[in-house]
């Protein structure tokens, strides 16, 4: 039985000025609870409006997502979000930011300082509980919305670019840090990129979508073993990688000439 | 050693000034020696003519702007958080922002007379819009990858006003009320001025109308340390607000 079910979603950007914009077009997936699936695809594909409207932050008007059979209609904490950006809350620091969902739930003062602690060291930010995320670097900044995020249990992990915005050695890093977690306590993850490497790397299934209006152009099974050190030197791999991109090429350039000269 | 050097400046200027009068380049009731200025202040403050005028103003001034803060940034966070809000007030927004404040002035005498109540709805008056449009700004800025993921964590819309919206809106908010402050002072002067029976303002215009002018410029430069002070402790404060900014 599939955890999240989505069916025939549309979504009409609007912006402020101009004309509105057919963001998606006809998505359906289905996804499995405990699956790691990447949305990948150009940039303005609309993979994270598609990821904003599983969170519920964005109104389904056509089609319908539902979450376990439950419909979404607003933000829940069963499905925890990680930004690009990290969003983390620059005036509260390190602790107080992963304290915030906790103080939202029925536990004792106790226990959410105790949660929070291990989350703080579960990604390696002991020593920095009382730093403000100004203090940080990007990957310090990334881990602590990571342990924010965690620290409130979710099923289901929504990720929007999460290492978009690190070097290239703490992406790494990271990439590596999430398959861990992820292995210990399995969650639901889907996991925006516009990365091939990073969605044949982290992914059990890679969801293809084409350039504006969004659609899933095809379902990719990565099937590799994630536990091997060397898998991203692997021929495996590299054929995976090579596939993805072959569908990926078009969309980009597709989504480059969508572009209008600056 | 680097503050000492900022205030050269001044020591220069205070010095040409003494110059200028002592030499008589200008006549003395324009330009009175400092040291004669100096005389008279201690003559104000050992009358306590300058302590009554003085907590006059002072009350004028902090119960404005207190209004002006309270209502301004309610109005504010309440219009870019409500939009019918915005709808309705944000047209006299645009309308009373430009109007020259000291304008009011008769309107607010003819409302409340020339006592403490005119002055300070005046000031309320003439400052709320700063501090409004400053928190308005400010919380429209409120990044929504904040308000999502406060949402996601289980907070109700109020709580993302309070927790989200509000400290976001505080830096704009805070440089609309430093706003707020210059403007008050300015306001406080030019209406006590014109329609008053105490304050600083009364004291300048009526020592200037009597020719005593050594008082009336101790007066004057009184006001202009305290205004440099309000401004220098509101900055100070900002600071220690804002210590997660790094």
């Amino acid at each position: 039985m599939s955890e999240i079910t989505i069916e025939g979603v549309r979504h009409l950007y609007k912006p402020a000025r101009g004309k509105p914009v057919l963001a998606l077009d006809d998505v359906s997936l289905e996804i499995a609870p405990r699956e790691f699936i990447a949305l990948l695809g150009p940039s303005g594909c609309g993979k994270s409006t598609l990821l904003y409207m599983i969170g519920g932050f964005l109104p389904v008007e056509t089609g319908s997502i539902r979450v376990n059979g439950k419909k979404v209609e607003g933000p829940g904490p069963e499905r925890g979000i990680v930004f690009q950006h990290f969003a983390l809350f620059p005036w509260k620091t390190v602790k107080q930011n992963v304290l915030y969902g906790l103080e939202r739930q029925a536990l004792q003062r106790g226990e959410r300082e105790a949660r929070a602690q291990t989350f703080i060291d579960m990604v390696g930010l002991s020593g920095f509980e009382d730093a403000y995320p100004s203090q940080l670097s990007g990957g310090m900044k990334q881990r602590a919305a990571i342990a924010r995020t965690l620290a409130i249990d979710p099923r289901i992990l929504l990720m929007d670019e999460p290492f978009g915005a690190l070097d290239a050695q703490t992406r790494h890093l990271m990439q590596d840090e999430l398959l861990g977690i992820w292995r210990r306590s399995p969650k639901t993850v889907i996991f925006v990129t516009h990365d091939v490497q990073e969605a044949v790397y982290l992914a059990g299934r890679v969801a293809v979508m084409s350039a504006r209006p969004g659609k899933i152009m095809d379902i990719v099974d990565i099937g590799l073993d994630k536990s091997d050190p060397d898998l991203q030197r692997s021929k495996a791999f590299a054929d995976k990688v090579d596939q993805l991109w072959r569908l990926v090429r078009d969309e980009a350039i597709k989504a480059q000439q969508g572009r209008r000269p600056l | 050693m680097n503050r000492a050097l900022r205030c050269l400046p001044l020591l220069i200027l205070a010095l040409a000034w003494e110059f200028i009068s002592r030499t008589g380049l200008v006549s003395g009731s324009a330009l009175p020696s400092l040291v004669k200025i100096g005389e008279a202040w201690w003559g104000l403050a050992r009358d306590g003519d300058l302590w009554t005028h003085g907590a006059a103003s002072a009350w004028r001034v902090g119960a404005g702007l207190f209004c002006a803060i309270v209502i301004g940034a309610a109005l504010g966070i309440g219009m870019a958080w409500w939009r019918p809000a915005d709808m309705v007030l944000g047209p006299f927004v645009e309308i009373f922002y430009p109007l020259p404040k000291s304008a009011l002035i008769p309107v607010t005498a003819l409302w409340l007379g020339f006592g403490d109540g005119s002055k300070i709805l005046l000031i309320a008056l003439g400052c709320m819009l700063p501090v409004t449009i400053g928190a308005y700004n400010g919380a429209r800025s409120s990044d929504r990858t904040l308000v999502w993921s406060a949402r996601s964590m289980g907070a109700g819309r109020l709580r993302v006003l309070r927790d989200v919206v509000a400290p976001s809106a505080l830096p704009e908010l805070l440089s609309g009320i430093r706003t707020a402050l210059a403007i008050s002072f300015v306001l406080l002067i030019a209406s006590e001025l014109i329609v008053a029976r105490s304050g600083f303002g009364y004291l300048i215009g009526f020592l200037g109308a009597n020719g005593t002018y050594e008082p009336m410029f101790a007066v004057v430069l009184t006001v202009a340390f305290l205004g440099f002070v309000a401004d220098r402790l509101y900055q100070a404060f900002t600071r220690r607000v804002f210590a997660w900014r790094e």
